[in-house]
């Protein structure tokens, strides 16, 4: 009697895809890889010979205790530091000096541990600003704002009215975002990382001076960024819990070293990592 | 109008009848993507036969129930006319509710198809997946998180509609036969099933007919002069009669349009923009928008602030007597027009309270300051008695009519008596037709003649209003012969801005002891403009300084009861101010947020022995429980007070002797 229904209808509804990622390579291939890579600044070194890549499609995680050198990787592979040594290879391209703003333009977003949003903007304004890179017109075309002009915003604003959607921060639409509580700030500035349509979104503590309730929330809009769209993920967290439960590989960084590296379940196994982090066996 | 649609007995019936009557007029709007998106009757025609050809398909037939959970949205308001047209039975639970409850409905209705809104309901569903076996498919309006589900058992809204709208392709007789099979349909069907909040233990599913539930909103309708010009904002629970009967029920025979909010948080942005013409909440709805202005108001500069309570002042004297249509002098309606542009206009203008015509509301009794507020703003705001029994009207007030304590005259068409132990018994058009496979209940609720027991205590008053005193069952007396009635002290207490809660004990006892709950909001802003610090609920509520407001408003409340000749035996003598917020995933308040009180009484046994043993404090550990179902405990160490009683009036006390 049940007829049958067919996959494709199911997805029918998902209508909003984003578009930066359609790069040629395939879920599960490199997407990014860190080779050798060492920093320092004076005679302070924050990075010394560390190697690892991120895969296409996974959620990484980077672990350390502070200041191992988890945020200073994050600036190397979002361009804001330049490593003296080492390499680093973007979408199979090898990349020596770069600013930030091309990595952005290159499909690289961020969120920071302290919060950087535009506090006496609203919510949907600062969530716009994330569009930035993917504006077509110029800057006189933008200031007439009709014809051409007019056609893109409405474009970028059905774009940010799907992320206000999938985020469920309807209510605070308009609200001046200073004027939010800590954990919605949070969730309006990964808003902000996903306007911008990345192929791999960089969060720096995302979960940072949280509750249990807004960790829980954060952890399920990260699996599901990471589930509907498609987005790499690589994230720096400090709650063990939440990074062995989302994560699909750890790798772990102490005194800007690399000591472990793998699926959660065998770096929570691993005594260096142990040893050096997490102090006990969370068994 | 007059209502002369006398074949007209399902809603699907008026669903075909306003697709043609009202064709191009809005029948749903929803705000989505910021946008508000609107179907007209015709398009939502086309819609809840695109659904109801699909369920047909996936197996639904007559009799089968059909639960709906989830937010108020257009789809699932479909699922109810689509499951109605099939003459299949919808059954509406909470969504909010912890699971294990919502395995008791679900399986308890026996339901083969749930409608849900998102994965939220649906892993609740899937946690008691094994508890209810009579359940085959979950069909979700959302899709997000879902992509990875087994969805051998699952399918998306619109696939489902999908597969309506191909069937209807290929094989077009298909619409005229389920046009058919609604007009083919008897009004002895089963229209929906109401399962009540549970105020006392399990909640029993309230049956009703569809004649009946047509027949009573063709009432109300006619009295209320609803029509299709009219707007809702539908925020009100599903699952709850009222919003079945006001917002669904209503809307079908008046053909009014119905708005979906953009999400429940959004709700009092939305009511700004649709600015609905008929309105309904619960007094704390209103309780809380006064207590929001008067904040704001507080931290207004002072010229607005003066503005502001020179012409609240003006409206006061004369808003209730000139939205009466009574006499008023020239001046007063001179400054009262002056109120209506500098504050009441932009005030209600902000509640989203601009195009009210008529307002209700009902559940529990209304501060009379508080009601006369909002209708001195000019809001015709009214208040009515109901059931789930008695698909929701059992009375309801005249437009010139209105007042605080009473809940008005029986509503058109139906029969009020007062039976002798003082519980109010009534026979109406909307009466239920019993509970759900719980035949004894039935006629343990209905006397032999055919009136139902609404299980409250109350009297006609001299203009032939009802006044409801409080549950029959829960009238007591304490040792000393005076008569408590717990519920009419704790609203009397409630009437305070800064008491969100209270629960009375005292019956089979000497003397009367309540707990209280802060509002959080009303002291916490006190707190603030006080140079009062905290860190937390709990600390806040066991402050010296909030237990000598406390003090003061308990004190208060004894003035008041004093002056009531049937309550002055019965003051508070003790209260407490509990460390913790009463709350509905505890199972202290039942889903509609009504105390439970010997759940109460039992969980702070020990609070309750301190109340009536004379210690000044009490330490105590309560368990918690948490929105996802993890459970924590509070401790504390609970004050105890005695409270200021006033004299008896010698009347009182003759007749206390004379008993």
């Amino acid at each position: 009697m049940n007829a049958p229904l067919k996959t494709a209808d199911l997805r029918a509804s998902e209508r909003f895809q984003m578009t930066a990622h359609q790069d040629g390579i395939a879920k599960g291939e490199t997407l990014l890889a860190v080779e050798n890579v060492s920093l320092s600044f004076g005679g302070v070194k924050a990075i010394t010979n560390i190697s690892f890549d991120i895969r296409k499609g996974e959620i990484r995680a980077i672990i350390g205790p502070n200041g191992a050198g988890k945020t200073s990787m994050l600036n190397v592979i979002n361009g804001f530091y330049h490593p003296q040594e080492g390499t680093i290879t973007y979408r199979g391209e090898k990349r020596s000096q770069m600013r930030s703003t091309d990595a952005a333009r290159q499909g690289i977003a961020r969120t920071f541990q302290n919060i950087a949003l535009f506090k006496g903007m609203s919510t949907l304004d600062n969530i716009m600003t994330g569009r930035i890179t993917l504006q077509k017109r110029n800057i006189f075309w933008q200031a007439l704002w009709h014809g051409p002009a007019m056609k893109e915003d409405l474009e970028h604003r059905e774009a940010v009215e799907h992320i206000i959607d999938f985020l469920e921060i309807q209510h605070i639409r308009k609200t001046p975002v200073g004027r939010l509580p800590y954990g919605l700030q949070k969730r309006v500035e990964l808003g902000r990382a996903l306007a911008a349509e990345p192929a791999l979104l960089l969060l720096d503590e995302p979960m940072a001076g949280m509750n249990l309730e807004e960790k829980e929330d954060m952890s399920r809009f990260i699996l599901d960024v990471n589930d509907q769209f498609g987005t790499t993920i690589a994230l720096i967290e400090h709650d063990m819990g939440v990074v062995m439960d989302i994560s699909d590989r750890v790798v772990v960084l102490d005194y800007g070293r690399k000591i472990g590296d793998g699926p959660p379940d065998e770096v929570s196994q691993n005594q260096d990592v142990i040893d050096a982090y997490l102090g006990v066996s969370h068994d | 109008m007059t209502q002369n649609h006398a074949s007209l007995d399902t809603f699907p019936k008026y669903l075909l009848l306003n697709a043609k009557r009202f064709a191009t007029r809005p029948a749903m709007r929803h705000k989505d993507l910021g946008i508000w998106q609107s179907w007209t009757w015709a398009e939502q025609l086309d819609e809840v036969r695109a659904l109801a050809l699909g369920l047909q398909a996936m197996g639904v037939r007559a009799g089968d129930k059909i639960a709906i959970v989830g937010s108020n949205r257009p789809r699932l308001y479909w699922s109810f006319a689509a499951a109605q047209s099939l003459q299949a039975v919808p059954v509406p639970v909470y969504a909010d509710a912890v699971a294990e409850e919502m395995a008791y409905v679900l399986d308890h209705a026996g339901v083969r198809f749930a409608i849900v809104q998102d994965q939220e309901q649906v892993d609740k569903i899937l946690s008691f997946r094994e508890k209810i076996p009579a359940l085959e498919q979950v069909i979700y309006d959302e899709p997000r998180g879902l992509r990875d589900y087994d969805h051998e058992h699952m399918h998306a809204f619109e696939a489902v509609q999908g597969l309506g709208r191909a069937r209807l392709k290929e094989d077009p007789a298909l619409g005229q036969a389920w046009e058919a099979g609604i007009n083919g349909a008897s009004g002895d069907d089963i229209s929906i099933i109401l399962y009540t909040s549970g105020t006392t233990g399990r909640s029993k599913g309230v049956m009703l007919k569809a004649v009946s539930a047509v027949r009573a909103a063709q009432d109300t309708v006619a009295f209320d002069r609803l029509s299709e010009r009219d707007e809702v904002l539908a925020y009100l629970p599903l699952a709850w009669v009222g919003d079945h009967y006001l917002n669904y029920a209503q809307g079908y025979v008046s053909g009014f349009c119905m708005s979906c909010p953009e999400s429940p948080e959004t709700v009092s942005q939305d009511l700004k923009e649709i600015g609905p013409s008929f309105y309904f909440a619960p007094p704390r709805v209103f309780e809380g928008l006064l207590t929001s202005v008067m904040i704001r108001m507080e931290d207004a500069g002072a010229l607005k602030k003066r503005l502001f309570h020179h012409f609240i002042d003006v409206a006061k004297q004369h808003g209730e007597a000139l939205l009466e249509g009574r006499n008023v002098p020239f001046s007063g309606r001179l400054n009262y027009w002056l109120g209506n542009l500098f504050v009441y206009g932009p005030l209600k203008n902000t509640l989203g309270f601009s195009n009210i015509r008529v307002a209700y509301t009902a559940g529990e009794a209304i501060g009379p300051d508080l009601f006369s507020f909002f209708r001195s703003l000019g809001i015709n705001l009214k208040q009515l008695y109901g059931q789930t029994e008695a698909f929701l009207y059992v009375t309801c007030q005249e437009d010139k009519d209105v007042r605080a304590d009473a809940v008005g005259p029986a509503a058109p068409n139906v029969d009020i008596r007062i039976a002798d132990d003082g519980e109010v018994q009534f026979r109406s058009p909307g009466m239920f037709s019993g509970y759900f496979k719980e035949e004894e209940k039935t006629t343990e609720t209905m006397t032999p003649d055919g009136y139902v027991k609404t299980g409250d205590a109350g009297f006609f008053d001299k203009d032939g209003q009802l006044k409801i005193i409080d549950r029959a069952k829960d009238v007591g007396r304490l040792t000393t012969g005076a008569l408590f009635a717990p519920k009419f002290i704790e609203n009397s207490l409630k009437f305070f801005p800064n008491i969100k809660e209270a629960v009375a004990f005292g019956d089979g006892r000497d003397k009367v002891g309540v707990f209280l709950n802060i509002d959080l909001t009303a002291v916490g802003n006190w707190a603030e403009r006080n140079n009062i610090s905290y860190a937390s609920y709990q600390e806040l509520a066991g402050h010296p300084k909030v237990y000598e407001m406390m003090a003061e408003h308990v004190a208060e409340t004894n003035r008041k009861l004093s002056e009531v000749e049937m309550m002055a035996g019965a003051q508070i003598s003790r209260f407490l101010v509990l460390h913790k917020e009463l709350d509905a995933d505890d199972g202290e308040l039942t889903r509609t947020q009504k105390v439970r009180r010997s759940f109460i009484a039992e969980r702070y046994a020990d609070l309750i022995e301190a109340l009536y043993d004379g210690s000044s404090e009490k330490y105590v550990e309560t368990e918690v429980t948490y929105e996802d179902g993890r459970k924590g405990s509070i401790r504390a160490t609970v004050q105890i007070r005695d409270a200021r009683t006033f004299p008896v009036p010698a009347g009182a006390m003759h007749k206390e002797a004379a008993e």
